[in-house]
């Protein structure tokens, strides 16, 4: 392992163009006013912004590169990045290295979608080749459908029940109470989550996120300028990324991350014992125990015993998707590959805008993204220090075999 | 389980409006639907790798070849995974819930979504995959028990992708020729509710009319599909009922342009042949898809019987032939504008018929009764286009294989 490390570049900045659940906007409203945030709390003229890098499915006929004549930008580097779920940590590993190499001082990567009443629908019909000719004509069941399968798969192959998933979905609810841009502001229960109606069995209402409209963005720049402007940072310990994995899998159980996982963490200098939260992409909870086991945190097939020996809330043994995830924030399209990601910020930089994870020095990002056929092609994951903390500062051996020594209990 | 009879439509209750499920394909995916057309399963087969392709691809995902063939499967593989959808935003769907789908693994390697028929067990199980044509006409894959199980075709998701006569009324616009005569038997054999049976100038006797008359699901009406008042007339009356046009009228002479005198003989034959197609689509057409979606037993198919000839001129019945070209063309406009409905056009390609105008044309020729069971059998399976017959079949080879070359076989 022979890749050079992030040092001297930090995300900061994190901003969060509150969500609705239809607009009549269009996406470059959203994206549009995260910019203007970013630059209004970075205290940078718009001119600063000498890179871009954009993920929004809303945003066409346009890409990155209309949004730049549509805001009266003019970047000298530039990125649009169509990976859903997984554009978050995509993206900031890219600008990281432009950043690092000086081809641009300051990225601001932005994530948004709007949602209109029809969006959802019309968007399902043509959202790939694969699926418009060999998945929509079955139903037309979308997302639910394939995770359906997924669900059931994993279910029946590592006994996961229906229990298990709840316990994730209620902790993460617990987790949003307390963060102002939920879109779910009541509590949920165990057995609301039991009794509620089924989508497509075994998925049931409280497993889909809401789709809605909103962005989420960040800064990439030099530790030095983030100083100089007063901006608290995250420093960046490890990324990995990879697509259409194991595709001789019959169904999808396992996701990219598990060929990279040795990487990772060899890169970050850190293991899954030293990881002080997790945000997974969740955009149905089976994934999220998927990423569990493939992030190294217990050995495949012990999500389910996992899931049951913790607590998932900021304050239990195994805080994760902190301000809620995607179940309990909803789900502003591409947004959603930035959530967890912009919560880390928040969180590892002391300003979390809902309930604080106590103590919170390193933090993983996992995304994603993208059910082209039968399963999600893009994943990645990013290793986040805080930058008073000096983990990970030395390279450590891989340590695959680690069962995560996750923080005690309360 | 076995279909019950479906009450007597209750005129106050809500009317099923037609839809169809999404339509939209890529070009190379219309290989699943060529081969679904007429009852196939086809899989893209890369010819440099041997490696099976789903879902179809412009170049194999093993080699990069793009040297792709459709090929014949057997569709034997294992439900990995399944689901029934209680909710959908498609329309279609909506109003046809629950839905059962499922994710097999091919035993020829890839993983394909399929409607998952209800005699499947649960995952795993294993299964026989097939093509069938959806309402929007489209190739989806069912994936079926491994073994046959009992009134199978009774289904209620299949039955949305065939068009079983069981319990429908079906008109058949000629019954006084041996196949039209043929057609009747086979769908009263089959469990139609009720044939109407055209018959043109009824002061005129043919042999065998009086005894399908008396069948009991029969019904005479008068129907000469050269009158278009008569059309008219017969739509007015009985349109609004009728779930399955079968065409089977048709005008047959012998001979080619040397051979003939004038006009008269084309001119007859277009006018029945093409004409009266033209004068029935028109009449019947837009009640039928109207009725698309009538509950269960709903307006579903629309059948020509038209001619192999309709492929290649045959030059020894060289004005029958051009006139079942017309009708061939005309049939694929029918089946365009009725695919919004979701009403099914078949298009029956018979080889020559034991027939008295065949009679100085060598054998083999097709019986009545087995171009009757075949016209049966497609509305069952729900396929399009539909070739019975040895003649036929050999006349598809040669056409599919080189065009050119079977008009010069044709005119040695």
């Amino acid at each position: 392992m022979n890749r050079a490390k992030y040092d001297g570049v930090v995300a900061c900045v994190p901003v969060t163009v509150p969500y609705v659940r239809h607009s009549i906007r269009g996406a470059h409203w959203f994206l549009a006013r995260a910019l203007r945030e970013l630059i209004a709390t970075a205290g940078l003229a718009k001119s600063d912004v000498d890179g871009l890098c954009v993920s929004s499915f809303s945003l066409a006929p346009d890409t990155a590169v209309g949004l730049t004549q549509h805001l009266g930008m003019s970047p000298r580097w530039l990125d649009h990045i169509p990976m859903g779920g997984a554009s978050g940590i995509v993206a900031l590993r890219r600008a990281a290295r432009a950043v690092q190499a000086g081809d641009a001082d300051v990225v601001a990567c932005l994530a948004g979608d709007t949602n209109h009443v029809e969006s959802f629908r019309l968007m399902l019909g043509n959202f790939s080749q694969f699926a418009r000719d060999a998945v929509y004509p079955y139903g037309a069941g979308g997302p639910n459908a394939s995770f359906a399968f997924l669900t059931a798969a994993y279910m029946r192959t590592y006994g996961a029940t229906r229990e298990d998933f709840g316990h994730l979905c209620v902790a993460q609810r617990q987790n949003a109470l307390a963060f102002p841009h939920a879109l779910m502001k009541k509590p949920l229960t165990l057995d609301a989550y039991l009794a509620a109606r089924a989508v497509a069995a075994p998925i049931h209402l409280f497993d889909c996120v809401m789709p809605c409209a909103g962005a989420e963005a960040f800064l990439v720049m030099t530790a030095d300028r983030a100083k100089r402007l007063g901006l608290p940072g995250v420093r960046i310990l490890g990324t990995i990324e990879r697509h259409n994995a194991f595709p001789e899998d019959p169904i999808q159980l396992r996701g990219g991350w598990a060929m990279d996982i040795d990487d990772l963490y060899a890169q970050a200098g850190v293991g899954p014992e030293d990881i002080d939260f997790l945000q997974t992409y969740d955009d149905y909870p089976v994934i999220s125990l998927m990423q569990i086991e493939d992030l190294g945190f217990c050995a495949k097939g012990d999500g389910p015993a996992f899931v049951r020996r913790h607590t998932f809330t900021n304050d239990g043994s195994f805080p994760m998707n902190t301000s809620g995830g995607q179940l309990s924030v909803g789900q502003a399209g591409a947004a959603g590959g930035y959530l967890g990601l912009v919560e880390a910020l928040r969180q590892l930089t002391g300003r979390p805008l809902g309930s604080t994870v106590p103590d919170a020095r390193i933090g993983l990002v996992s995304g994603f993204g993208m059910i082209n056929y039968d399963r999600g092609l893009c994943s990645g994951a990013v290793v986040l220090a805080d930058t008073s903390s000096t983990t990970g500062s030395k390279p450590r051996a891989p340590d695959t075999g680690s069962t995560a020594a996750v923080r005690a209990g309360p | 389980m076995s279909l019950p009879r479906p009450p007597k439509k209750n005129p106050i209750l809500r009317t099923r409006a037609p839809t169809t499920p999404p339509g939209g394909r890529s070009r190379v995916a219309l290989g699943l639907t060529t081969a679904a057309a007429l009852g196939r399963l086809e899989l893209q087969v890369c010819r440099d790798c041997g490696t099976v392709q789903y879902p179809p691809r412009e170049a194999c995902h093993a080699c990069l070849s793009e040297r792709l063939r459709w090929t014949a499967q057997d569709g034997a593989g294992e439900l990995i995974a399944d689901t029934v959808l209680t909710h959908s935003n498609d329309l279609y769907f909506r109003e046809r819930l629950p839905w059962r789908l499922g994710m097999v693994r091919l035993d020829a390697g890839p993983s394909v979504v399929a409607h998952v028929h209800g005699d499947v067990g649960d995952a795993p199980a294993r299964v026989r995959v097939g093509a069938r044509l959806d309402r929007a006409g489209q190739a989806v894959l069912v994936a079926f028990p491994e073994q046959e199980t009992k009134d199978m075709a009774d289904d209620r998701q299949l039955r949305e992708m065939t068009c079983d006569p069981q319990y429908r009324k079906v008109l058949v616009t000629d019954g006084k020729t041996p196949t039209g005569q043929a057609v009747v038997r086979a769908l009263v054999d089959a469990g139609a509710d009720l044939v109407w049976v055209g018959h043109a100038e009824p002061w005129k006797q043919y042999a065998g009319f009086d005894a399908i008359a008396g069948l009991h699901a029969v019904t005479p009406v008068p129907l000469d599909l050269t009158d278009s008042r008569a059309v008219s007339s017969l739509a007015a009356q009985i349109g609004g009922k009728v779930d399955i046009v079968v065409n089977t009228a048709e005008h047959h002479r012998t001979f080619g342009i040397g051979d003939r005198r004038g006009l008269d003989a084309a001119r007859a034959e277009m006018d029945i042949n093409y004409f009266g197609l033209l004068r029935l689509a028109q009449d019947f057409g837009p009640a039928l898809k109207a009725r698309a979606a009538d509950g269960d037993t709903g307006a579903c198919a629309w059948v020509n019987v038209l001619s192999v000839y309709a492929l290649a001129n045959f030059p020894a019945h060289g004005t029958f032939s051009a006139s079942k070209a017309a009708a061939y063309s005309l049939a694929q406009c029918l089946r365009a504008e009725m695919r919004a409905s979701g009403v099914r056009v078949v298009n029956v390609f018979p080889g020559p018929v034991d027939d008295e105008w065949n009679q100085l044309v060598p054998p083999p020729k097709l019986a009545p009764s087995a171009l009757a069971s075949a016209i049966v059998k497609a509305l069952r399976d729900g396929v399009e286009d539909v070739f019975p017959g040895e003649v036929a079949q050999d006349w598809l080879a040669r056409w599919r294989d080189d065009p050119k070359a079977l008009e010069r076989e044709l005119s040695l």
